[in-house]
């Protein structure tokens, strides 16, 4: 519709500093990778290796898992980047009503 | 464009339909469709009040009488208030905000279809083998012992018309972020618009657990699940949680518009700005936020615990805060202003103390320990009907005659309007007021008769007639349509003469691509304040060009029909062998369509800025 | 500058996702859809947390019986490599270089289709070996409704990005094309992070008792 211009108004100076900044990104994203893999290493070690009390490994995996989706979003998905604030409110408020109802249904479902 | 707009035929016309994008039109069909669905719905309830009317009637059987009771209470939420509501939202809403479109033109038609196809399925069921008989909450361990086919009817019914008020959410999400008109901020925005926008993220979250709940039922009824069955491990109470998950914020799904449409309507008659503008925004987002805090107020003799129960008493209490803050904005936007009493104004000033006392027995319901007194009698019946009769379906005929002439260019009679108003307010507190204290008395909710010298024939006989007076109503108003119609007498911009926001700026229908040029906002009420400095139109904040507009397409159509079809066969694969394969044929159209919107490109067209001056030539001459 | 131009390198956006008003519309859109996803997830899961081991007799496998590390571990991996496969793609996409991106697309694709192989076997062995299915128990209807919504999402995904890929074989990237890859990708992601927490709450979890 109206202002379908185009963001890159000087494109020869555009190009080489997009380029440094895609693969700036990139080095991000495989870093990000490389954390995923190990903490989903360390999940599985936990529970497959370690002699660990139930209270602490279930907690202790919930959190990798965490820490593992947010690495997720913010680097793979670009939430980090500009322009990502209406999706970053409805994804939270979606974890929020999500979170509400598993809770809900873990300590008020006994029957 | 009108002149050869009337020479097309009734096939064109119809192909048209089937095929538009166009939000105004898309507005059309929901109000259309929504109508139908309410007068069939109100048909129910007739049915309703009549078998109750006398003691030990027999006008119809018990089990028929189950089949019309879950079927009004579907109807009404899901199929009458919530399409008709859209429909507005479509009509209107981008108008307000001064954009030409909706963000996903396609999505919107799509929605539309869904729902449609949902309601008409749904219907069939009284040609198929008898309606659903569990509720419209189909509580699962009824519904699982339901026989025939009715509860599988509601589930896929209600399956795919969710899909559509899904669809719908998103797009008026994306569309109020992203299509505001310049210098319309988010405090600018019309309080009908703010409300759409809330409603409609809670649409998108709220309608998740009900697929997920129906899937469940589904999947326990034709495909041998075992969800909701004791026996095998499961647990009923799951149902009850997803159901109430989605079936509270749905309640201010259907609230929120209305009270925007009365915020619009009070301070557009009272020909003041809305008092206490930013807090009536506060208000709706906190109203939204706190809507998925308290579903459980509707389980508390299930048995969930004293804590449980306490957490979700006091959260539904808070609830009041949010809504007292609306009503005293209300009250002080008409003190002082120079009313005028206009068919819209008077639904408008009648919603304020009726929908009070739906929230005043709302308060009453939420204390958890007298619940267990009141729950299922009709005292709950008569406070639900206080908030979405004294609620949303004022507001409904409120919207009604206020946005008739923008959405159709003609004005509504005010004089049979204002006979329609007073038959339907009179009729509503007689047939509601009185069920109260029928509920008190010890009246129990969904009950098929009543046996006589128990002190509840005259509550009885009162609220029937309330009901006739209700009906008699809107066949007043479907008249008044009629004759509107029929006598098509053209009005201008700004027909009630104190329009505020930008719809009353641009012809009544507008042209289909809205404004030619995108308004520029000054502030709030932006035609108002270019109205106070003695313009006749809004300040353009573009020169005249080329105007982008979507293609027609008739793949939503396709893409729905896909999965009518489908839930047929998901319904018959048990009983008959070519079940199974009108399941996969029915899902093939479904993907065959959506890959066909995919590899189809579809660019729209553009209007020419020589084309757009020739018809303001043409228009003058 | 429309969303059909044929474009160059040098005309090529910083932001090809969200350079037309179209395009913007719909990275908006998709995201407010995955935020509704994540609450339909929340509530299968939710589910599955109450149903978990609820089964009717004695005699069935409860989920400690059931599960397998190494599978769970393979399965992971694929789907985790997968997704790093298709940020490539993207990187490749916002860099203009067509082929690249259609390659990475092409390997995310095959380790998509590795994975639903794996879990089509999973499922087979569970019906056959344990006779857990999805009519067996109350646990067995949550288990296949939780990780089949999970494995369905992974098959459309597949069915989306191949018909992306075909489709722009022969024209390579426009503005016009370039949200739908990017929202395909977007989709993948969602899929690999609905994954981590089935991993870790319905395998792992499940695993310790």
């Amino acid at each position: 519709m109206a202002n379908q211009q185009s963001t890159s108004e000087n494109p020869r100076v555009d190009l080489d500093y997009r380029r440094k900044k895609n693969a700036e990104d990139m080095r991000y994203q495989v870093i990000t990778f490389s954390l995923m893999i190990f903490l989903t290493l360390i999940a599985f070690a936990a529970v497959g290796f370690g002699d660990l009390s139930n209270w602490f490994v279930v907690p202790f995996i919930l959190l990798l898992a965490v820490v593992q989706v947010i690495f997720q979003l913010y680097y793979f998905m670009h939430m980090s980047h500009k322009g990502h604030e209406a999706p970053q409110l409805f994804l939270y408020s979606g974890v929020l009503v999500g979170f509400i109802t598993v809770l809900a249904f873990m300590t008020i479902i006994w029957w | 464009m009108s002149t050869y707009a009337q020479k097309k035929g009734v096939g064109a016309v119809l192909w048209d339909y089937l095929t538009t994008v166009d939000h105004k039109k898309i507005a059309i069909l929901y109000l259309i469709a929504g109508g139908f669905f309410f007068v069939l719905g109100g048909l129910e309830a007739m049915v309703i009040r009549i078998q109750l009317a006398i003691p030990d009637n027999n006008f119809v059987s018990a089990g028929f009488y189950n089949e019309v009771l879950t079927m009004h209470g579907t109807t009404m939420i899901f199929l009458a208030a919530m399409p008709i509501l859209l429909g507005f939202m479509n009509a209107v809403m981008p108008l307000q905000i001064g954009a030409r479109d909706v963000a996903f033109p396609f999505l919107n038609a799509l929605g539309f279809w869904l729902f449609l196809f949902g309601g008409l399925f749904l219907n069939l069921s009284w040609f198929l083998g008898g309606a659903p008989d569990a509720g419209w909450t189909s509580y699962a361990s009824l519904s699982l012992a339901s026989e025939g086919h009715g509860i599988d009817f509601y589930a896929l019914g209600l399956q795919i018309s969710g899909f559509g008020t899904l669809i719908g959410g998103i797009n008026f999400l994306v569309t109020i972020i992203n299509m505001r008109a310049p210098g319309m901020t988010y405090m600018r925005m019309p309080l009908f618009t703010w409300t759409t926008f809330v409603a409609s993220a809670l649409i998108l979250f709220a309608f998740p657990p009900l697929t997920v709940g129906i899937f469940f039922l589904t999947f326990d009824r034709l495909f041998g699940a075992n969800f909701f069955d004791p026996t095998m491990g499961g647990n009923t109470v799951i149902w009850e949680h997803l159901f109430w998950i989605f079936g509270h914020p749905e309640v201010y799904i259907l609230i929120l518009p209305a009270f925007g449409i009365f915020s619009e309507i009070i301070s557009t008659f009272s020909r003041k700005r809305l008092f206490g503008y930013s807090s009536m925004v506060f208000a709706t987002v906190l109203i939204g936020f706190l809507g998925f805090m308290v579903w459980a107020h509707h389980m508390f003799t299930t048995g969930l615990g004293p804590i449980a129960n306490s957490i979700f008493a006091v959260a539904t209490m808070a609830i009041a805060v949010p809504t007292g803050i609306k009503i005293f904005n209300w009250l002080f936007t008409m003190w002082g202003g120079s009313i005028r009493f206009t068919t819209p104004m008077l639904y408008a000033v009648s919603f304020v103390p009726s929908f009070l006392l739906g929230g005043v027995t709302g308060v009453m319901l939420a204390v958890a320990a007298a619940d267990y007194q009141y729950h299922d009698t009709y005292f709950v019946v008569a406070h639900f009907h206080y908030v979405i009769v004294g609620g949303v379906v004022l507001a409904i005929l409120a919207a009604t005659h206020f946005y008739w002439p923008k959405m159709f260019g003609t004005m509504l009679n005010e004089f049979l309007g204002k006979i329609t108003f007073w038959l339907f307010l009179i009729g509503f507190h007689l047939t509601f007021f009185i069920q109260h204290f029928l509920g008190l008395m010890g009246m129990p909710r969904r009950i098929f008769t009543f046996l006589p010298n128990q002190g509840l024939e005259v509550g009885n006989v009162v609220s029937t007639v309330g009901a006739f007076f209700m009906a008699i109503a809107v066949i007043i108003l479907l008249i008044n349509i009629v004759i509107t119609s029929v006598k098509n007498v053209k009005v201008g911009n700004d027909p009630w003469g104190d329009g505020r926001s930008l719809e009353w700026a641009i012809a009544s229908p507008p042209p289909f691509y809205n404004f030619k040029q995108l308004p520029l906002v000054r502030g709030l009420d932006p035609y108002w304040i270019e109205k106070m400095e003695g313009k006749k139109e809004m300040t353009p904040a573009e020169p005249l060009g080329d105007i982008h507009m979507p293609n027609n397409s008739f793949i939503p159509f396709m893409i729905s029909l896909g999965l009518f079809i489908a839930a047929f066969g998901a319904m018959y694969r048990l009983d008959y062998s070519w079940g199974l394969p009108v399941l996969i044929l029915g899902l093939l159209v479904t993907l065959l369509s959506m890959f066909t919107r995919s590899i189809k490109d579809d660019h729209g067209f553009h209007i020419h800025k020589e084309d757009l001056i020739d018809e303001d030539k043409g228009r003058k001459a | 500058m429309h969303a059909e131009e044929k474009m160059t390198n040098e005309t090529w956006p910083a932001s090809p996702e969200k350079a037309t008003l179209e395009a913007k519309n719909k990275f908006l859109g998709f995201w407010f859809f995955l935020g509704g996803e994540t609450v339909l997830f929340a509530s299968l899961f939710a589910t599955y947390l109450a149903l978990k081991d609820k089964v009717p007799t004695a005699d069935h496998a409860l989920s400690k019986d059931l599960f397998e590390m190494p599978l769970v571990f393979l399965m992971t991996m694929l789907l985790l490599t997968s997704s790093l496969t298709s940020v490539y793609a993207m990187h490749h996409m916002k860099n203009f270089e067509f082929k690249k991106m259609q390659l990475w697309l092409g390997i995310t694709v095959l380790l998509g289709l590795a994975f639903l192989g794996f879990e089509i076997y999973e499922f087979n062995h569970y019906v056959h070996e344990y006779h857990h299915s999805f009519t067996s128990s109350a646990f067995g209807s949550a288990f296949y409704t939780l990780v089949g919504f999970h494995g369905g999402h992974v098959a459309f995904g597949l069915l989306w990005i191949i018909v992306l890929m075909i489709r722009n074989s022969k024209r390579g990237l426009s503005l016009y094309n370039a949200p739908k890859f990017y929202l395909a990708s977007l989709y993948w992601h969602f899929i690999d992070v609905v994954w981590v927490f089935i991993f870790t709450v319905v395998y792992l979890m499940g695993m310790v008792g």
